[in-house]
């Protein structure tokens, strides 16, 4: 029981980061793989703010500041320079190990009896318990910020950048400007995630962010198979499919080791999952045709 | 209301594909004016339009636009000037986002996207209440996504779009290539009417001649990146379908 409620805590964890992809994939259409550099980078900020003792209020800004120069790094590169966003995304993800080795100073920093976000508030003994309500009011209000943006007339404009280029811009939206910009919020997002598993797990590591990326993908596809599915267009509705897209992910993976399987294999049975779930739409529409 | 002086625009330059689209044009387009452009494949029609509108811009020469020089400016700082209908349907419009969402867009054309919720009841009402105008029956759909509806209405809705915010020039780019002939019959005359209610200075460029004949009160032909035919407001009256159908002989 208990390795399922760590699937639905981590999955918490990362529903900032599938908000993050599901910004830049689905809503600006743009394959962005800073994801592993900008997830690492969030925690490699988190732990090393929290050993010089500085309070989370200043430590959450600067993760959301270091996700968001991430980002624009990579809408500038995509934009002004028109080099392919993938391409774009491999060079400053790549640029960014270094950068997160020199912040850190060594492969990995501890946070053992540091205070987290996660002993900020005791509402429980239980420190499960505790995490769990910490968490679901964080993601909460995160995503009540992105809802609402999408909603107003910026968010609007933000959506229409990734469906119709030609008409946005006759519209009067600078497209170069809102992509760069919507690169730098999911990044900053997908920094956020690094921030909260780094409080979680109780460590940076500048390894964890290798193929988090696919974390990020495998909710948002989840998600977007279950909005194809049921015809969704509330932009509220998506998000909460995509939230429960990064939980649903977890507890697959839950699922996976508590048979038995293998915890070499884990990025294998990862990448076999999301392929299934992407082919599956196809499959069965092939057969019904 | 809108001016061009001795543009030049080269594709290519250089190279063995060379292509001098446009070659020394001046264009004087009046208030009101609804200038019909017809011409063969390849004379510079589109190009013409992609200058002015800002989507392309002049290796040489001047643009104005309502006594603004705009020469240099990228297209999304021109849309407070114009708006635009191209050839392909699903170019106006953004599929995905709903009917009322797209007239959200086009209603803040010239404004900032800025960080509060536009859409309420009374924005809502306003835009039913135009979309009815349309008699499409489209006034009840306007939470759908606009990609559910076919050409034609997409065309016809994105020429209302146009009209939602201060508009001066009305660029439409052959809109009813990709229809049939009722669905054109219905965005032509939409046009007409939009153009006449709202003082538009309007081009339109098409292949269909009878559009040609029938709608605007100026036409010109190019070849070449050259206008070689300029006919006003009288000499279009006085023309006759047929030698328009010469004009291509």
């Amino acid at each position: 029981m208990d390795f399922y409620l760590t699937a639905l805590l981590q999955g918490l964890c990362f529903s900032a980061i599938a908000l993050g992809i599901y910004i830049s994939m689905k809503i600006f259409n743009i394959p962005d793989i800073t994801t592993d550099g900008s997830y690492t980078l969030g925690g490699v900020v988190t732990a090393k703010l929290l050993t010089h003792g500085q309070p989370l209020y200043l430590i959450l800004p600067a993760v959301i500041a270091a996700g968001a120069l991430a980002g624009a790094l990579t809408g500038l590169i995509h934009t002004k320079l028109k080099i392919n966003a993938l391409l774009a995304g491999i060079l400053v993800m790549t640029a960014l190990y270094s950068v997160n080795l020199t912040l850190l100073g060594r492969s990995n920093i501890p946070l053992i009896n540091r205070s987290s976000i996660f002993s900020l508030i005791n509402i429980s003994a239980d420190p499960n318990d505790n995490t769990f309500w910490i968490l679901l009011v964080f993601v909460t209000v995160v995503t009540l910020i992105i809802g609402y943006l999408l909603k107003t007339d910026f968010g609007i404009a933000m959506r229409a950048t990734g469906n119709s280029e030609s008409m946005i811009r006759s519209l009067g939206v600078n497209t170069d400007r809102m992509k760069i910009i919507g690169l730098a919020l999911a990044n900053a997002l997908t920094a956020v995630s690094g921030f909260l598993i780094t409080q979680f797990q109780g460590f940076a590591d500048i390894n964890m962010g290798i193929g988090i990326v696919i974390v990020g993908l495998g909710s948002v596809i989840i998600a977007e198979t279950l909005i194809n599915w049921f015809k969704i267009t509330s932009v509220w509705f998506s998000l909460v499919l995509v939230l429960s897209g990064a939980i649903l992910f977890q507890f697959v993976l839950a699922v996976t080791l508590n048979i038995g399987v293998d915890a070499n294999l884990l990025k294998l049975v990862t990448a076999v999952f999301v392929l299934l779930i992407v082919s599956l739409p196809r499959l069965t529409y092939k057969s019904s045709l | 209301m809108i001016d061009l002086k001795n543009v030049h625009k080269t594709f290519n330059r250089g190279k063995a594909n060379q292509v001098d689209a446009i070659s020394g044009l001046d264009l004087h387009v009046n208030d009101q004016e609804f200038l019909v452009i017809v011409g063969a494949n390849g004379s510079g029609k589109t190009t013409l339009l992609n200058l002015v509108a800002g989507s392309v811009l002049p290796g040489s020469g001047s643009i104005y636009i309502d006594e603004n020089e705009v020469t240099r400016l990228p297209d999304y700082r021109r849309s407070r000037w114009i708006a635009r209908v191209f050839q392909n349907p699903l170019s106006g419009t953004a599929p995905d986002l709903s009917i009322l969402d797209n007239f959200r867009l086009a209603a803040i054309r010239a404004k900032a996207k800025g960080l509060s919720i536009g859409v309420n009841d009374q924005f809502k009402n306003q835009v039913k209440q135009k979309i009815a105008a349309l008699g499409m029956g489209l006034e009840n759909k306007i939470d759908q996504p606009m990609g559910t509806l076919s050409g034609g209405q997409r065309q016809a809705l994105t020429l209302l779009m146009s009209v939602m915010d201060n508009c001066k020039v009305l660029l439409l780019d052959e809109p009813t290539a990709a229809l049939d002939p009722r669905s054109a019959e219905v965005v032509m005359r939409t046009a007409d009417k939009l153009a006449k209610d709202f003082g538009l200075a309007t081009i339109l460029i098409t292949h269909n001649l009878k559009d040609a004949f029938n709608y605007g009160n100026r036409i010109i032909q190019m070849a070449e990146g050259k206008i070689i035919k300029d006919l006003d407001k009288q000499e279009k009256s006085a023309l006759k379908q047929n030698d328009l159908f010469d004009w291509f002989g």
